[in-house]
């Protein structure tokens, strides 16, 4: 069977969502986030983009699938059906290195690229067996004395760190 | 009612309970990361029972939402355990009955990752890392509370002892339970409680904490709808503006 004919294609897609801001993070795109799973597109007027959850209690969710939605409706797709996938979940070794970069120059410190080896703790959670600690480097002065000031920050994705040269205090997207 | 709606209540009321006592402190922490941490392990744990409830939901077919299922149901169709009711105390208390609810959490969930039921199996890989981080948070406090000032070690070891009896309702199954054990869903209890008493253990050396007798007598009625005067109370609070005002919307 022949494919239906359409103008519309992926790739434009994924330009389109490129240009959608995380609401909490507005310098990084849903996609250089790494929460754009899929895009389908059915024909010129409808798609279905599949998207993650960052953490299942992430509030800015709901309008992270309006801007979506919004965005391509915008650009005269009528129907956007959204997919909400959970597995695999989400993690930030998905994050581009593109996303990363502007992370950097936003001022947060983006996630050591090493996600929680889950798999290494089947034998019980034994505390000094588990992985070490990341290494987070001050987005400010790239110092790599840094200390951990709380597990968590202003959104459920970041932690905060204070760095012992600059002495500035930093958000850490954490390694998820 | 079904056993698997049976049980995917249970695993979103003691996810909402918990929520809930926890975002009573908001504002109120003993410190500001500490008001964080713990507000953020709320949404957590809020994120995770929208996902259980919605699945209970549709599994039901009686068109009852997540929001139905949370407001619109009286204190004995709860089926929390009753360690996630007990009231949030002082901050010792408030980390012991984290810490416990961890534990237990976080093998659960890494079991139920490979349930034979795909949905749930994708809601707990969802979660597995969420709680991961709960736990290691909640061990890390209790070292430091047990092992730091005479006061905060008295306090915490009270703590300790006071809801030590509540631990237990975790591992005893019931027909709903066991079913689900069958159906190749749920962990088996005496694996979920040997890794249990193990962690526990492990984390209460280190905070010089004396940890109770493992076969005391335990309390249980939770997850059948038998509960204390506490939860009243949090469902009062919880669900007053859906009693007073049916379907509001933000």
């Amino acid at each position: 069977m022949d494919a239906p004919h359409s103008s519309v294609t992926p790739e434009q897609i994924w330009a389109w969502l490129g240009e959608v801001s995380d609401p909490e993070i507005p310098v990084i795109s849903v996609v250089d986030l790494g929460i754009v799973r899929a895009v389908e597109v059915l024909n010129d007027e409808e798609c279905v983009v599949t998207i993650t959850p960052t953490y299942s209690g992430c509030p800015a969710m709901q309008v992270i699938a309006d801007a979506v939605t919004g965005a391509l409706r915008g650009h005269g797709l009528k129907h956007v059906r959204l997919v909400n996938q959970l597995s695999p979940a989400w993690t930030t070794d998905w994050m581009s290195e593109a996303g990363r970069i502007k992370l950097k120059d936003y001022g947060i410190a983006p996630p050591a690229q090493q996600v929680v080896d889950i798999s290494g703790l089947t034998a019980g959670v034994k505390r000094h067996s588990l992985p070490p600690k990341p290494s987070v480097a001050c987005p400010r002065c790239g110092s790599p004395h840094t200390e951990l000031a709380s597990q968590f920050g202003s959104t459920p994705c970041k932690a905060l760190y204070k760095c012992l040269d600059c002495r500035e205090p930093f958000d850490y997207f954490k390694c998820h | 009612m079904d056993d698997k709606v049976n049980y995917l209540l249970r695993l979103g009321d003691n996810a909402l309970i918990l929520s809930q006592q926890l975002s009573q402190w908001c504002g109120k922490g003993p410190a500001l990361e500490e008001d964080m941490a713990l507000t953020n392990v709320s949404l957590d744990l809020l994120g995770q029972t929208r996902l259980w409830y919605e699945y209970a939901g549709e599994l039901e077919g009686a068109g009852r939402d997540e929001d139905k299922i949370a407001f619109h149901r009286d204190a004995h169709e709860f089926k929390n355990c009753l360690l996630l009711e007990q009231p949030n105390g002082n901050y010792a208390d408030t980390m012991t009955r984290q810490f416990f609810f961890d534990t237990w959490h976080y093998f659960l969930v890494r079991g139920l990752c490979g349930a034979a039921d795909q949905r749930i199996a994708d809601i707990a890989e969802k979660s597995l890392k969420e709680v991961t981080y709960h736990l290691r948070r909640s061990g890390d406090l209790i070292v430091r509370l047990g092992d730091g000032s005479a006061v905060s070690h008295a306090k915490t070891q009270a703590a300790v002892d006071d809801l030590w009896m509540y631990s237990g309702e975790v591992f005893a199954y019931d027909a709903v339970d066991q079913a689900m054990v069958d159906a190749g869903i749920a962990p088996p209890a005496d694996e979920l409680r040997a890794h249990w008493l193990e962690h526990v253990g492990e984390i209460f050396a280190e905070a010089t904490l004396a940890m109770p007798a493992p076969d005391a007598w335990m309390q249980k009625g939770g997850k059948q709808g038998v509960h204390s005067e506490h939860l009243g109370y949090i469902l009062a609070e919880m669900q007053f503006l859906q009693r007073a005002y049916p379907g509001a919307e933000w």
